[in-house]
């Protein structure tokens, strides 16, 4: 083989790829931001490559993914069963969270991150409810143990992975008010896992 | 020794009972073996050598898998793994005890090079002397360091309890801080001799030469050490190499390790048997769903369960696609040292992006997946997976492969750089530990998956690429090979995955392992990975130790520079394809 053909050779795979990755934004000119050609330029179908260009434009992180741990909990309602909304968050007033304090979370958790304080009655009896609930995300490896062991669906895995802060001992521990979300946006991010969840339900309340 | 040397009926024998080996043993050494059983063959501290040097030359133990301790309160005990190349099949266990104060066993350099950063390792974390080891220093944790982390009665900064859980957390557990936790405050805790304002570090030697020196022999080129890191980008994680170098021809490599340190396995000691599942992501962040693999399967060998079909099946997918990106990333970094800077690493890691992907929508997390528990995994696959997984597998993959390859194989840049560059001979390269890529490309056909099968391995048809020098271009073709071979399997896998659970029994946070130990080991895209876990019968492992192949690896680095370039050293380094993450633990 004469000297240089495989560097030519290498050449041409560069060659190649910038075409590649420059076809399809003529080809789609002007409608980069059509939601169903983004999911399809990002899949194992698209050729090329595709940057996104982050702020401006984010990837759906798909279902499963995980990242800090909430609360769930159903919101209260008002008198016509619709959830009450508060006007200052914007977000259902809390009804009842699903925690019972059981404390499986916080036993499973691999870095130990998870500080609970169950509730007492005035009596001094416990009561199944937190009346602290603690994580340390700084601490919190995101290995989605304790939603998985919870009995009562009530800790679920978030996907906001935007939480970089300036300082760590106020911001980067989450207490109730922090933790806790609404089921409906339990239900709005995990579809698959609340329709799972919800016929599991059914099925235990009708026995 | 030389009279009997290995015959080949010795290498045919079913050598892997621990009483057939004990016999042997006796008839040579009668006095050597002080038990036997299941656990393995317990020998006098004084006749270790001679029956080490006995088990390599004459029975064909020619590979040590393992060195590592255990703290048994009352006295040490150092644990060798060995096994044949040869016969294959699960590793025998040898276990040498020793006392409590002023512990020291002979070393087993002389006979295993491979044992001489392990036994170091096991200096430096237990304070084991071996008599005999040509360098014993410490090694992941700097010289003038107080203690020694893995006997049961050292604590570590921050430390709380025993065990974890700890009680603080429920059900009265308001957070506290990790420094207003810590016992000695500043997070130091310091040995009780010292007198703090007399304190002077050690000091290593360097020979400098010496100004008048210089002058007079001004066209003389000496030996200089060179200390090349921790952070140059090439050294692949935070690496300190100590080089010794004449000119530019390198005489001399130490690895100077311990940077990324953690104490992986006290960290372990401390964990429940599910808390280190996602441990272990974290020893080697690009294969985390192989190092599940791995660790799942020593513990379920302890527990005695199987996990049903389908999770087996999609083990071995997660397994394979972890190897094929794994070496994919592996083959850009070193095109990467080589010279060619970023632009085909960049193509190598398009495909991985697209695998990652996957894991993430399976696992819930691309690189850290802690996907794997004790009888099955955590959730099943989503219902696009295998439509998807196919289509990489037919198409993507086998394409990216060969472009891999059709770019560098016959680039004359690069044949020039890696032809017989860096050689491993084969007898080196098993003497001294090596596994993985490395332990194939010097010609040995060796495969955990093919020695002792675990999982299904057994039921799929690949092959163990070899190469044949055992050069930076043999290791270079071995990994597109085993590339190709996990494309093979992958096909298999997804045509006959089933339907079904995925789970045997009940998921369970408390997993209780019977008492006992085990050696457990899986062929991972870097080498043989290998836990040993000690189970007391409680909620954690009273043991629990990784044999890292990165780290072992490193062993062979000075034999492979020596007498190269300085450059050439730098893709040595990366044709070993170590990850921090792992070497440092």
């Amino acid at each position: 083989m004469a000297f240089g053909l495989g560097l030519l050779n290498g050449l041409r795979y560069t060659a190649s790829r910038v075409v590649k990755t420059y076809i399809g934004d003529f080809k789609h000119l002007g409608r980069r931001y059509d939601d169903k050609l983004f999911k399809e330029r990002q899949s194992v179908r698209g050729s090329g490559i595709f940057t996104v260009q982050y702020p401006e434009e984010r990837l759906v992180p798909p279902e499963n993914f995980r990242f800090i741990p909430f609360l769930v909990y159903e919101p209260a309602l008002d008198e016509n069963g619709q959830p009450m909304m508060d006007p200052a968050t914007g977000k259902p007033v809390v009804g009842k969270l699903r925690c019972t304090a059981c404390g499986i979370c916080a036993k499973v958790c691999p870095p130990q991150c998870i500080w609970i304080v169950r509730a007492t009655t005035p009596q001094g009896k416990p009561k199944p409810q937190p009346a602290e609930f603690y994580i340390d995300i700084d601490v919190c490896m995101n290995c989605g143990l304790c939603a998985e062991f919870c009995p009562f669906d009530a800790i679920k895995m978030d996907q906001v992975y935007e939480l970089a802060g300036y300082e760590r001992h106020v911001s980067h521990i989450f207490d109730l008010r922090a933790l806790s979300k609404p089921a409906s946006y339990h239900a709005q991010i995990h579809p698959t896992d609340w329709a799972r969840e919800e016929t599991e339900r059914k099925a235990k309340a009708k026995k | 020794m030389a009279a009997n040397a290995p015959a080949v009926t010795e290498t045919q024998m079913p050598l892997n009972d621990p009483q057939v080996v004990a016999e042997k043993i006796k008839t040579q050494y009668p006095d050597a073996v002080e038990a036997v059983s299941a656990q393995g063959i317990v020998l006098k501290k004084d006749r270790l050598l001679d029956v080490a040097r006995y088990l390599h030359d004459t029975l064909a133990f020619d590979y040590l898998n393992n060195v590592t301790s255990v703290d048994w309160q009352d006295h040490f005990e150092v644990v060798y793994h060995l096994t044949s190349i040869d016969r294959g099949g699960a590793p025998i266990t040898l276990k040498v005890n020793t006392a409590r104060d002023n512990p020291s066993v002979p070393s087993l350099v002389p006979v295993y090079r491979g044992a001489d950063f392990q036994e170091r390792e096991v200096y430096d974390m237990m304070g084991i002397r071996f008599e005999g080891h040509p360098n014993l220093r410490r090694i992941l944790m700097w010289e003038g360091f107080e203690g020694y982390p893995l006997r049961k009665d050292y604590k570590e900064p921050y430390y709380e309890e025993e065990k974890k859980p700890f009680g603080s957390r429920w059900d009265q557990g308001y957070h506290v801080f990790a420094e207003d936790r810590n016992p000695w405050h500043d997070n130091v805790q310091y040995p009780a001799h010292l007198d703090a304002l007399a304190y002077k570090p050690p000091r290593e030697s360097v020979p400098v030469i010496e100004a008048t020196q210089a002058a007079t022999t001004r066209l003389r080129t000496d030996k200089i050490i060179l200390n090349f890191g921790p952070q140059h980008p090439s050294t692949h994680g935070v690496l300190r190499l100590k080089v010794t170098l004449e000119g530019e021809t390198v005489r001399a490599v130490e690895p100077v390790l311990g940077y990324l340190h953690r104490n992986h396995e006290k960290i372990g000691e401390r964990n429940t048997y599910l808390g280190n599942m996602p441990f272990t992501d974290r020893l080697d962040y690009f294969t985390s769903m192989a190092n599940n693999l791995a660790y799942a399967i020593t513990v379920e060998k302890m527990l005695g369960i199987k996990p049903p079909e389908r999770a087996e099946y999609i083990r071995v997918i997660m397994a394979e696609l972890t190897r094929w990106q794994n070496h994919a990333a592996a083959l850009g970094f070193l095109y990467n040292d080589l010279g060619a800077f970023y632009t085909p690493l960049i193509y190598a890691l398009e495909e991985r992006e697209l695998i990652l992907d996957l894991f993430e929508a399976t696992a819930g997390s691309r690189m850290m997946c802690n996907y794997m528990r004790f009888g099955g995994v955590a959730r099943d696959v989503t219902d696009d997976f295998i439509d998807k997984c196919k289509y990489l597998v037919n198409e993507r993959l086998p394409r990216r492969t060969d472009e891999l390859e059709a770019y560098m194989a016959k680039n004359e840049l690069f044949l020039a750089r890696s032809k017989n560059i860096g050689i491993l001979p084969r007898d080196l390269a098993i003497n001294y530990s090596t596994a993985g890529p490395v332990l194939r490309a010097s010609g040995v056909k060796y495969d955990v998956r093919r020695a002792e099968p675990y999982s299904i391995y057994d039921r799929f048809e690949f092959d163990i690429p070899t190469g044949t020098v055992g050069d930076l271009y043999d290791r270079f073709m071995v990994r597109i090979a085993e590339m190709r071979q996990s494309i093979k399997i992958l096909k298999q896998a997804l045509e006959q995955i089933p339907p079904g659970d995925i789970m045997t029994g009940k998921k369970n946070y408390q997993v209780r392992v019977p008492k006992g130990e085990m050696y457990g080991r899986a062929e991972n895209p870097k080498g043989e990975l290998g836990f040993y876990v000690v189970s007391d019968g409680s909620a954690n492992p009273y043991r629990y130790h990784v044999r890292a192949p990165s780290f072992i690896n490193l062993t062979a680095l000075n034999q492979m520079c020596v007498g190269h370039k300085i450059a050439d050293m730098i893709v040595i380094l990366g044709s070993i394809d170590i990850v921090m993450g792992e070497v440092d633990r």
